[in-house]
């Protein structure tokens, strides 16, 4: 069963596109990732997911319904259903690169927050899954800590418990190790790839070719906005059949 | 020279009266001040010139007079006219303390609601992002993130401001009101020792200030706690 399907995503900064037509699918279970050098606009195609960005073209839908988009003013597409881009959203969890935790939350006020005031679960319901989910990514113990009092890693669980905690269909995660100090990578790559053994849809903004190869079940590598390169990533990585993934592959494997 | 004691000690009274009306004058001021802020600012961080001018030109006007013009202003311009002196809110305007605390939270309100903007525009963009991300509308988005985090934010600068204003109700002793300073005003002619009468009030205000700072330290405390260096 799709969950995610993009088709078409074009974006531009104004005459600069970055995005020239990047389509993607997501089955139900399908961890992503998606790689590519800086620049090569795979985090801006990953915002244009939830419209953090907003698309100059293309289509978004999740579970086969249809984000309704409509022109704005520069050219860009936003949604026409405030209401709808919502209740997408809330089903889009997204995990960012430098946490984005709420500074003036406890831990598990910030993962009890959107479950309470967007998907309307009393603060009961609430606690008991943000305690769930804390403990699963094992955060437990700092549950009452304020993000400023945390590591960068145990900063990152706790946002990964944020969005666990809307149950979403898909989770979008923008290098969620990229700000982490080395020795922090290990505790979230392995979060996430518990998460991918549970059979959650990810898609991944990743430089982490060990998490591309072993827990990703789809490689798409954006070049210049283009997806140069895709399929499976232990084929794609062991057998570049492109030159500028070549070039990537040599220049990021150590 | 001597201070004479013994008369400021029999006038403690109207000293003590005079404090009630400070305190009265400036927490009314204050909570009504707040009030007007909050929209204030939300209007002044709105990208909409239609919203964000009328709001900046009333924290320009406001913060670009004197208080006291504002206050002869309210208590003896607007009773200059007919039609004011015969509306519904004339037994209001008439009363020196109705106009000094209107003067005061008009005042208060146009530095608060600048110091809010600036603090609502300080957010950090991720964490609007993140809010944005989940699926918030625009209401919550305010309610829950942006307006509760840029009111801890400023907490440090409002109590400056919360000082000031403190420090301004003084001029209501102009307006015949008696506080704290009009208290001094009044010992100091009654008796002729205005030396005495105005160490006097001036003590009481340290006083008040030096408690209104405990306070914020406190508040500071319990809502700037995420701000504070980590304890454990």
């Amino acid at each position: 069963m799709t969950k995610l399907e993009v088709r078409d995503l074009h974006k531009c900064y104004g005459r600069h596109e970055v995005l020239k037509g990047v389509s993607l699918e997501a089955k139900a279970g399908d961890v992503i990732s998606i790689i590519g050098s800086s620049g090569s606009g795979k985090s801006t195609f990953l915002r244009c997911i939830n419209l953090l960005e907003q698309p100059n073209q293309g289509q978004i839908l999740l579970n086969g319904e249809a984000l309704k988009l409509a022109a704005n003013k520069l050219g860009g597409l936003k949604a026409q259903d405030p209401k709808q881009l919502q209740r997408m959203r809330s089903r889009l969890a997204m995990v960012f690169q430098h946490f984005n935790l709420w500074a003036h939350m406890s831990a598990i006020e910030n993962v009890m927050e959107a479950p309470v005031h967007v998907l309307g679960l009393s603060k009961q319901e609430a606690r008991e899954k943000a305690e769930h989910y804390l403990n699963q990514v094992g955060v437990a113990h700092r549950k009452g800590a304020y993000p400023a009092h945390m590591s960068g890693g145990e900063q990152q669980r706790v946002a990964i418990a944020r969005a666990l905690a809307m149950e979403p269909e898909v989770m979008l995660f923008d290098e969620p190790t990229s700000a982490l100090d080395p020795e922090l990578v290990g505790e979230v790559l392995k979060v996430m790839q518990d998460l991918a053994r549970e059979g959650r849809t990810m898609v991944v903004v990743t430089h982490e070719m060990g998490f591309a190869r072993e827990v990703s079940n789809q490689l798409v590598f954006l070049h210049q906005g283009r997806v140069e390169e895709r399929g499976n990533p232990r084929e794609v990585l062991n057998n570049p059949q492109s030159e500028r993934l070549q070039q990537f592959l040599a220049g990021s494997l150590k | 020279m001597l201070l004479d004691y013994h008369l400021i000690w029999e006038n403690l009274p109207l000293y003590f009266n005079g404090a009630l009306l400070t305190l009265k004058l400036l927490l009314l001021s204050l909570a009504f001040g707040l009030v007007l802020a909050v929209p204030l600012a939300l209007l002044r961080v709105s990208r909409s010139p239609l919203l964000n001018f009328p709001a900046w030109l009333y924290t320009y006007v406001i913060r670009g007079t004197p208080m006291l013009v504002q206050l002869f202003l309210i208590y003896y311009g607007l009773a200059q006219f007919e039609a004011v002196r015969q509306s519904a809110f004339w037994p209001y305007l008439s009363s020196a303390t109705f106009c000094a605390c209107l003067a005061f939270a008009i005042n208060t309100s146009a530095y608060s609601a600048e110091l809010l903007a600036g603090s609502l525009k300080a957010t950090s963009n991720g964490e609007i992002e993140a809010g944005r991300a989940m699926g918030m509308s625009r209401f919550t988005l305010y309610r829950r993130i942006l307006l509760p985090s840029a009111l801890r934010r400023v907490l440090p600068q409002y109590s400056n401001e919360v000082l000031m204003m403190l420090q301004t109700t003084s001029l209501a002793s102009i307006v015949t009101l008696v506080d704290i300073t009009g208290a001094a005003r009044t010992v100091s002619s009654r008796f002729y020792m205005p030396f005495e009468a105005f160490i006097t009030a001036g003590l009481i205000y340290l006083v008040l200030t030096f408690i209104l700072v405990r306070l914020f330290k406190l508040a500071e405390r319990h809502w700037l706690a995420y701000l504070a260096p980590r304890k454990h």
